[in-house]
């Protein structure tokens, strides 16, 4: 059913000085790249990715950004927050090599995807963006597992100075991948799309719209004609987002008003 | 060979399936979905004059027989949305425009602007039934319905529907001042004002607290109005709350509704759910040897 599951928080991570992940009790099954609605009580109820997929309980990565973030971020272990889902289709993993882009947080939604490759003996790369050093996460998670893993950071201190959709274009002129999987800024995503469409990479993307309800019904965040980021994404392949005009351009804020994507 | 057509005022419908404001209706690609999905006509987001961001979430639970939401009005405002309405006048089933407002001015205000921009009928909600000063606040009053309806008419000349509130004493009494008015249809009923909750969190679980219940739990409580409605009014009726099944729509046409609106049947039933409701009632007038849908319109009243 639909409605907020009560759970009491039992570990709290301090990922960087703006991130941090939250593990609630949570035993059933949830796919990579799936999200839930995460409800903190009197404040809000918002979309996040699952970082961490372990057998009893479950974990979000987030920065702190708005008022709900903000909120969640001072929440420790006992705490009670809501969760509604798992939500949403997840990323479709096939192939033997794989490349993973995932620029800023989009890594929380990444790693359980990488870790599921990895536990599939697949050939696993990826690609990580930040501003700088002191804001990448889960590098060493990713390494420890086997993962193949490059940096980039905008400020050159640590890795590739420069984009990670540029470090990602080096990435692919040396190899090949059956696949690329994607999550970050739109903007990032975009070009990550538009490379692997013109090299005929198979690729996904995991988008991120104002959910409302999360129930397909409100229709609050609907791209690329009428879909429903929460139930017919988040994640959408290659073919879908090269058709979809909202897809780098546009979002919708709370009143249904579009934003332009800058 | 049965026939699922069905005619309101001027506006003609393929089948007897609407779908009902609020859902899956804020961009022109979504609604155009819906009716790829198959619904006979459709009925936009309920929009007023200035940007509305609604509630913060949570706005929408499920219950255990329905949906409980508090999405609190929110749309892009009427100057925004017309970029929406000029996608839909290529579409080929009746596009009715929602409008909201807290004045006769302001409601005739916005049913022009909903003519100008291509809408083929205006419903005005006048049954919200959690947003402050808007919906039931105002439709609870004959006086105040009947002039709003009365001004409205006088505005534009597209058929004009008022969406009504079971939240009264009386649904009759208003459903009789919009006719007075001059109403080309009654819609009944808006979600039934409610509240849920939570016992872990020992608050409401809604952020706005109360909130619009609808599906299946409110079904009864439509028919009820619905039935209520047709044995003193003789403009259509158009029956809401509750329909996902053939058999429901079914109902609310024996109690004398012209055609249904489908809110939370997208929910329970996916986007295919106006298929599914046709398929449904043409299997049902088959084994009841009907032929057109104003056949069996308002039977259970007899």
């Amino acid at each position: 059913m639909m409605y907020p599951r009560v759970v009491r928080i039992h570990k709290v991570v301090e990922e960087t000085k703006d991130v941090k992940t939250v593990f609630f009790p949570f035993d059933e099954r949830v796919e990579p790249g799936q999200f839930f609605m995460v409800l903190i009580p009197d404040v809000d109820e918002i979309p996040m990715s699952v970082s961490y997929l372990l057998d009893e309980s479950k974990g979000f990565t987030f920065k702190r950004v708005g008022d709900a973030t903000n909120k969640l971020f001072e929440k420790k272990a006992g705490d009670l927050i809501g969760v509604r889902g798992p939500l949403g289709n997840g990323f479709n993993i096939h192939g033997e090599k794989i490349l993973f882009v995932a620029g800023g947080t989009g890594v929380a939604s990444v790693a359980p995807a990488v870790e599921k490759a990895l536990s599939q003996n697949r050939e696993t790369v990826v690609a990580l963006g930040a501003k700088n050093g002191e804001e990448l996460f889960f590098v060493e998670r990713l390494k420890e597992r086997g993962a193949e893993v490059h940096v980039a950071t905008d400020d050159g201190s640590i890795g590739y100075h420069g984009l990670v959709s540029d470090l990602m274009l080096e990435l692919v002129e040396g190899d090949s991948f059956d696949l690329v999987v994607t999550c970050g800024p739109e903007q990032m995503m975009k070009k990550v799309v538009e490379v692997c469409s013109k090299k005929g990479l198979d690729v996904q993307a995991s988008l991120e719209r104002h959910i409302k309800c999360g129930m397909g019904v409100c229709g609050q965040c609907c791209v690329c004609g009428g879909l429903r980021v929460c139930v017919d994404g988040p994640v959408f392949d290659g073919e879908t987002l090269s058709k979809c005009r909202d897809f780098g351009l546009f979002k919708r804020d709370a009143s249904g008003k579009k934003v332009y994507i800058h | 060979m049965v026939n699922l057509q069905v005619r309101i005022k001027d506006l003609r419908l393929k089948n007897p399936t609407i779908l009902a404001s609020g859902v899956m209706d804020e961009t022109a690609d979504a609604i155009k979905r819906v009716i790829q999905s198959g619904a006979g006509a459709v009925v936009t987001k309920s929009i007023g004059r200035e940007p509305r961001e609604g509630y913060p979430n949570p706005t929408v639970v499920e219950l255990p027989h329905g949906i409980l939401n508090a999405m609190g009005l929110p749309n892009p405002g009427v100057e925004a949305y017309v970029e929406e309405m000029k996608e839909l006048t290529t579409v080929d089933v009746p596009v009715i425009g929602s409008v909201f407002s807290d004045s006769e001015k302001g409601f005739s205000f916005l049913a022009k602007k909903m003519e100008l921009y291509g809408a083929d009928a205006v419903e005005l909600n006048l049954s919200c039934p959690h947003a402050h000063g808007y919906g039931f606040e105002v439709g609870s009053q004959p006086d105040l319905v009947e002039n709003i309806v009365k001004t409205v008419k006088e505005t534009v000349k597209i058929p004009v529907f008022a969406k009504l509130s079971s939240n009264v004493t009386s649904i009759v009494e208003i459903g009789k001042a919009a006719e007075e008015g001059g109403a080309d249809g009654v819609v009944a009923i808006n979600s039934v004002k409610a509240l849920k909750i939570d016992v872990d969190l020992k608050k409401p679980i809604l952020y706005n607290k109360i909130g619009g219940y609808s599906g299946r739990g409110i079904k009864p409580i439509g028919v009820r109005c619905v039935y209520e409605l047709a044995k003193e009014i003789s403009i259509p009726i158009i029956g809401a709350g509750g329909v996902e099944k053939g058999e429901d729509a079914v109902e609310y046409i024996l109690a004398g509704a012209s055609a249904v609106e489908i809110g939370a049947g997208v929910y329970y039933r996916g986007l295919t759910v106006f298929k599914k409701v046709c398929k449904e009632i043409t299997e049902w007038m088959k084994r009841n040897g009907y032929n057109a849908v104003d056949e069996f319109k308002g039977v259970a009243l007899r």
